[in-house]
């Protein structure tokens, strides 16, 4: 009996999701596997989840690499399932073997729910459209379906792909079509080869493959974009030897960043004030701490010190700690400290925060703060310390940086940056002398904080580091 | 008899008949309800926790595989549906949630049956009437009303059938259960509010909803209530068939808080490691429903592997046809969506129906033209 090859299509997993991430594979080509195997981990905008196998058979083909970003309905995995136990509507397909790859999926496409309604919504309009324009531009691909890749041939005439021509838009999907805007591929001339003629993300590559082989030989004359076309792919042909950029799809914690980035910096007015502050104070101070037996135990560190300073200066100016809440038209002042904590990690930058901070002693501040990062740098922050923050702390000084215009965690009203601690020549009882130096450099967000309170609390901050025996008149 | 209608400590205790650790605890009000559960009732019992969690599972894998549009897993709340579901005669009739798959396998229903909503393939799954069990009822809490109202009416007949209701911590929030338990007691309806507290509404946990246990809300209704382990299919079956006698017999409703755990996300579409923490749920791991009986039916020398084996042989039969139905189940037709609007003929209906049937032709026509048969033309529709 001869084996079929079934092609398995990403569903949709969650409730409406179009694309899904292909995290890792657990199986390799030739690999044997059982039915409800689970074949791959998949990440969702809404979750990882594993994906069980379809079929009790041998992998023939990945579709995709791990860390793609793949469309939901796009096939991502091929097997030899052997010929017994397809399900009825058997024979049509047996008959045409590896040459169906294609074409049973198609077929089964509508039972498969998730993946067939999408391309079926969007079939529907795009049909109507194309009575309106049925004579303007006809015998576009016919050539192209022909030339261009006879593996697919099998689906073109069925799904009549010559008729769809005089299409107002090609269908295609909007990622594809600002790829191919991107590349410079004029999606008419293209022939695709997914459902119902769909020009895929695989097509408009093939299509800048080939135009790049034969330069303008088939693509539209007069088309405005040629020109430019040409100029943008300067080196079209040598995409794959010696890139000349990179491109990396935007997805997780780098999407998810940029969002809360884009969202703060565009609803809240930020202002950045900067303090550049004698430190050596603190320094000594510290240097005596690390020393005492009441802190051998711990790494005491100069963000230790800020830490603690801000919590002070807040109490003194806590317009610094409060929130604007849009949705409800209040300012919300909190009357606790979470104070969020930036930091570097694996999965990218992090912000848990520190709960009640202002009830913890420097000793406590100092510990929370080795656990916080150290969670993070692990991965294993979990999701109610990235939430609930007040106001936040970046210590760009690690880097060797001393100032910034740091962007306010979302919903938090002030975010401190520490630079780093520098020697340099400092008026010292009025004289020059070499000091620790550090910039402080404090965003606030407009709305709720004006530049009194804003200036005042990082006076404060400046008056306690510079000069530490000060927070007795402050407490 | 531990109803709670005065506060007291012993309200915050569970009714236990089967540790976690699969011992038989002696309970002297709960343990004449379970008399008669021998061994081949108690393996019986244990087979059901198996072959509903097995369905659970591939109805999970078949969301996986793009075959089910959603799929709300109840892994972890076996015990609180078996032991509840198999205390219920065949007249009494079940208004569920949608997590209640294991209660509709206690009633009988098609296998097949149970995927035709989450297939996306029709609005109900099967005929209420043939197996006594409403539809899934997807808004949160609205089934509770619908079971008193159920009850209301057993009473105008005089019968002695009980209306239960099944939902979740987070539906006793609803407006709809309280209103449901004001009217239940008011007309003393036979009407069991089984709650599953799976401690989590989605990702609001019950602590959040509830600052006591959930039921001691009952008794301010005027409603006995009763907490039971919900991960103790005895103990379940015990607290049911005492409110199921309760209702019977003229002593009116009964509210069932059965403490429970969903160790699954709410639905395929959720991811619950974002919002609790992993050492919770190997707390509940540790309660396990099913363990805790193979434990004690072993500590019996009742779980040979014989018997493991046809537990196993059941549960994967199961899931084969379960599989085979939803993978082989015929496609909807568009015109469906008039066929269950209303019990007779209606002639603005049916105008509706022609116009709609008009415009799908209008798609085929414009099809034909493009196209030679094909072959992918009517599940395309």
């Amino acid at each position: 009996m001869s084996p079929v090859i079934k092609e398995f299509r990403l569903p949709d997993l969650g409730e409406g999701l179009t694309e899904s991430e292909i995290v890792v594979w657990h199986v390799a080509v030739g690999d044997t596997v059982e039915l409800n195997q689970v074949i791959a981990d998949v990440e969702t905008a809404k979750a990882v989840v594993e994906l069980p196998s379809p079929y009790a058979g041998v992998v023939a083909k990945l579709h995709e690499q791990p860390g793609t970003v793949v469309e939901v309905g796009s096939p991502i995995v091929s097997f030899d399932v052997p010929g017994s136990g397809v399900p009825s509507g058997d024979s049509p397909d047996s008959s045409a073997d590896k040459a169906d790859d294609d074409e049973p999926p198609a077929k089964r496409e509508p039972n498969l729910v998730g993946y067939g309604a999408a391309v079926e919504k969007t079939g529907r309009p795009t049909r109507r459209a194309r009575r309106g324009a049925a004579s303007t531009v006809p015998a576009r691909p016919a050539d192209a379906s022909t030339a261009d890749d006879a593996a697919v041939t099998a689906e073109a005439p069925q799904t009549s792909v010559p008729e769809e021509a005089p299409l107002e838009r090609p269908r295609s999907t909007p990622p594809v079509r600002k790829l191919a805007r991107d590349l410079g591929i004029d999606l008419p001339a293209v022939n695709g080869t997914g459902p119902q003629g769909l020009i895929t993300r695989e097509d408009v590559l093939a299509a800048q493959q080939k135009s790049a082989q034969e330069e303008s030989a088939q693509s539209g004359t007069g088309q405005s974009g040629t020109g430019q076309q040409g100029a943008d792919r300067g080196v079209p042909a040598s995409i794959a030897a010696g890139e000349r950029e990179t491109r990396t799809p935007i997805k997780g914690v780098r999407k998810h960043t940029a969002a809360a980035m884009v969202a703060s910096a565009f609803t809240a007015p930020h202002v950045t004030e900067f303090l550049t502050i004698d430190v050596t104070a603190s320094m000594d101070l510290l240097a005596r701490l690390k020393s005492s037996r009441a802190f051998a135990d711990v790494r005491i560190t100069p963000l230790a010190l800020v830490a603690k300073a801000l919590c002070i200066a807040l109490d003194r100016n806590p317009t610094l700690n409060s929130r604007w809440d849009d949705a409800s038209q209040e300012i919300v002042q909190h009357h606790y400290v979470n104070l969020g904590i930036a930091a570097a990690t694996p999965r990218g930058l992090m912000v848990p925060n520190i709960k009640d901070a202002q009830a913890l002693g420097l000793r406590e501040l100092a510990d929370a703060l080795k656990g916080l990062t150290e969670t993070a740098r692990a991965g294993k922050t979990s999701p109610a310390d990235l939430s609930g923050g007040t106001i936040s702390i970046t210590n760009v000084g690690v880097f060797g940086i001393d100032a910034g215009t740091p962007i306010l965690n979302p919903g938090e009203a002030a975010i401190l940056a520490m630079g780093s601690v520098r020697k340099m020549p400092w008026e010292y009882q009025d004289e020059i002398a070499l000091r620790q130096v550090m910039t402080l450099s404090l965003s606030f967000d407009h709305r709720l904080v004006d530049g009194e309170q804003g200036s005042r609390f990082l006076a404060d901050i400046g008056t306690i580091l510079s000069d530490p025996g000060m927070v007795l008149t402050m407490v | 008899m531990p109803l709670n209608n005065e506060a007291d400590a012993t309200q915050n205790e569970l009714v236990q008949l089967i540790t976690p650790s699969g011992e038989r605890r002696s309970n002297p009000v709960y343990d004449r309800w379970v008399s008669d559960v021998d061994g081949a009732a108690l393996q019986a019992l244990y087979e059901d926790m198996v072959v509903i969690r097995r369905i659970d599972a591939e109805a999970t894998a078949l969301q996986r595989q793009g075959e089910l549009a959603l799929w709300p897993p109840l892994l972890g709340q076996e015990a609180a549906q078996i032991g509840s579901g198999r205390a219920l005669r065949e007249d009494d009739f079940v208004f569920s949630s949608y997590r209640e798959n294991g209660v509709a396998y206690c009633r009988g229903v098609d296998l097949t049956d149970l995927l035709r909503v989450w297939r996306g393939n029709a609005s109900a799954g099967w005929d209420p009437y043939a197996i006594n069990m409403a539809p899934p009822q997807v808004i949160i809490g609205a089934q509770t009303l619908h079971a008193t109202g159920y009850a209301m009416g057993v009473l105008a007949d005089g019968a002695d059938s009980v209306a239960v209701t099944y939902f979740g911590d987070g539906a006793t929030s609803q407006g709809d259960v309280n209103e449901a338990m004001v009217f239940a007691a008011s007309y003393q309806a036979p009407v069991i509010f089984f709650c599953q507290n799976n401690q989590w509404a989605i990702s609001e946990p019950v602590r959040l909803q509830a600052h006591v246990p959930i039921a001691h809300r009952a008794p301010g209704f005027g409603i006995p209530s009763v907490r039971v382990d919900g991960n103790d299919v005895l103990a379940c079956l015990a607290v049911t068939r005492e409110a199921l006698d309760r209702a019977r017999t003229g002593g009116g409703p009964t509210f069932i808080e059965a403490v429970t755990y969903r160790m699954g996300p709410h639905t395929t579409a959720d991811d619950p490691t974002r919002y609790r923490d992993a050492n919770e749920l190997e707390d509940w791991a540790a309660k396990d429903p099913i363990s805790r009986v193979a434990a004690l039916l072993d500590a019996q020398g009742l779980l040979s592997a014989e018997v493991s084996d046809a537990v196993k042989a059941t549960a994967d039969d199961v899931a084969a046809r379960l599989r085979e139905g939803c993978i082989s189940m015929p496609e909807p037709q568009a015109l469906d969506v008039f066929k269950h609007v209303y019990s007779e003929p209606n002639s603005w209906l049916e105008r509706q129906q022609d116009s709609y049937e008009q415009y799908l032709t209008y798609f085929d026509s414009a099809e034909s033209v493009n196209t030679a048969p094909n072959p992918s033309r009517e599940v395309s529709r």
